[in-house]
């Protein structure tokens, strides 16, 4: 074994034996799943949920993968999340979208457009569950997108941006025929273009943009969740479109350590291409 | 005209006395008393495996507080039931609980519920009823 793999085993042992330790004092399914942008959430929206379970006092940290299959592209998210207390959280997510039949077809530089998005949020008030009010979290993102030629050439104006997000999470019980339904909304200030993997601000538009987003979630029982999710895009680029997104989706959490995200995603028009819909999986271990 | 006025009035005075009609609906849902006092019972078993709140109960009079709990599900379920034990935040007075020991005794309470077959949405009335109770329980 080399010096460096040996090296990297050992940090990697060394931070994942703390973590093993993380209590898990929450609830089952209120860490939410990891989003797109590596927080806690559904699948393309936040939740003002903190990932994982930890309660006061405890640490938890979140790890996830996310493939979302288009008809002419691909999305692969990576990523990973820490978080304390139910109070603070810390994310980081590496994201590469494939754009390989728009390279063949347009000549393009490059087949791929990648992005990393570093992220915190903090729980302002609430509880998702208990109390008079609903779990109120705000968020702050950095996002930089790595490949700025392409974003460049169709009029981005940068490849960096801070974006914010301020979002509100509650459960209702027995509000659908006896089954507990979890309502999210919330608003982001951005001006990511695709939410960033075509850069931010545009010849069209170059200011940030209040945008709604929001899911509704039915739960059959603590670990299967059926619900929809709906998230407004600006529209700062002229040579394309911009869609707004939604998706339909079912969220199984069999334990405290493992949940799958299945959905069907509208993605609508991305980069000229139209009716990009289609299936969207995400994993994720929790430590 | 008077003699619709007395008719309303004695209408009134009759709707008045009369108590409204209490809704049990979910003290026969959960299988009247004795299905509480199995759902009871299996929490105390589950508490009695579960590492994290067993240390909780070490000094209590188990016999008594499964009593106490089934009166109190009783009652909060619409039952006919008195409730005859100390107030919530008497009862935990000075054990300092956690919200993770309260999330713990909720999934104990669940996972109990499961194993009586009570149907999720019954679940959720109960748990609906007793969540509440969780301020004057914890931190205490």
């Amino acid at each position: 074994m080399s010096y460096r793999t040996s090296l990297l085993l050992g940090c990697a042992l060394a931070t994942a034996a703390p973590l093993a330790l993380a209590d898990n004092g929450r609830l089952i399914a209120t860490g939410g799943a990891s989003n797109i942008e590596g927080n806690a959430g559904g699948g393309i929206t936040p939740w003002a949920v903190i990932t994982g379970y930890s309660e006061q006092g405890e640490w938890g940290a979140t790890a996830f993968a996310t493939h979302i299959n288009l008809p002419d592209y691909n999305l692969d998210v990576a990523g990973m999340a820490v978080a304390y207390g139910n109070r603070v959280e810390l994310s980081y997510a590496h994201q590469r979208f494939d754009i390989s039949s728009l390279q063949h077809k347009l000549s393009l530089p490059d087949d791929n457009l990648s992005q990393d998005v570093f992220g915190v949020k903090v729980r302002l008030f609430g509880d998702v569950i208990y109390g008079d009010l609903p779990q109120v979290s705000l968020g702050i993102e950095y996002k930089h997108q790595n490949d700025f030629l392409i974003p460049s050439l169709v009029g981005a104006q940068r490849d960096a941006d801070v974006e914010g997000y301020l979002t509100a999470s509650r459960l209702f019980m027995g509000a659908a025929f006896g089954y507990n339904v979890l309502v999210n909304g919330g608003v982001r200030y951005s001006r990511a273009n695709e939410t960033g993997l075509l850069g931010f601000g545009g010849d069209r538009r170059d200011t940030r943009s209040l945008l709604k987003e929001g899911s509704v979630a039915v739960l059959f029982n603590p670990r299967w969740a059926l619900g929809v999710e709906y998230r407004e895009k600006p529209d700062n680029l002229s040579f394309a479109g911009e869609s707004d997104w939604a998706d339909v989706f079912v969220g199984y959490f069999p334990n405290k350590h493992l949940s799958f995200v299945l959905a069907y995603a509208r993605l609508g028009e991305i980069a000229t291409l139209d009716n990009q819909n289609g299936t969207y999986l995400s994993v994720q271990g929790n430590f | 005209m008077k003699r619709l006025s007395i008719c309303l009035t004695l209408a009134l005075l009759v709707g008045c006395a009369q108590q409204p009609a209490k809704d049990d609906s979910l003290y026969q849902d959960l299988g009247q008393r004795a299905g509480i006092q199995r759902i009871v019972e299996g929490m105390l078993l589950n508490i009695a495996k579960d590492e994290r709140i067993v240390e909780r109960f070490r000094k209590v009079n188990i016999v008594r507080l499964r009593d106490k709990l089934v009166e109190q599900f009783c009652v909060e379920a619409g039952g006919p039931c008195r409730y005859t034990g100390d107030s919530m935040a008497e009862s935990h007075k000075g054990q300092n609980l956690t919200p993770s020991d309260f999330n713990a005794l909720v999934e104990d309470l669940i996972d109990a519920m499961d194993a009586e077959k009570i149907p999720v949405p019954v679940q959720n009335r109960l748990i609906a009823r007793l969540a509440p109770m969780r301020g004057e329980v914890i931190g205490k």
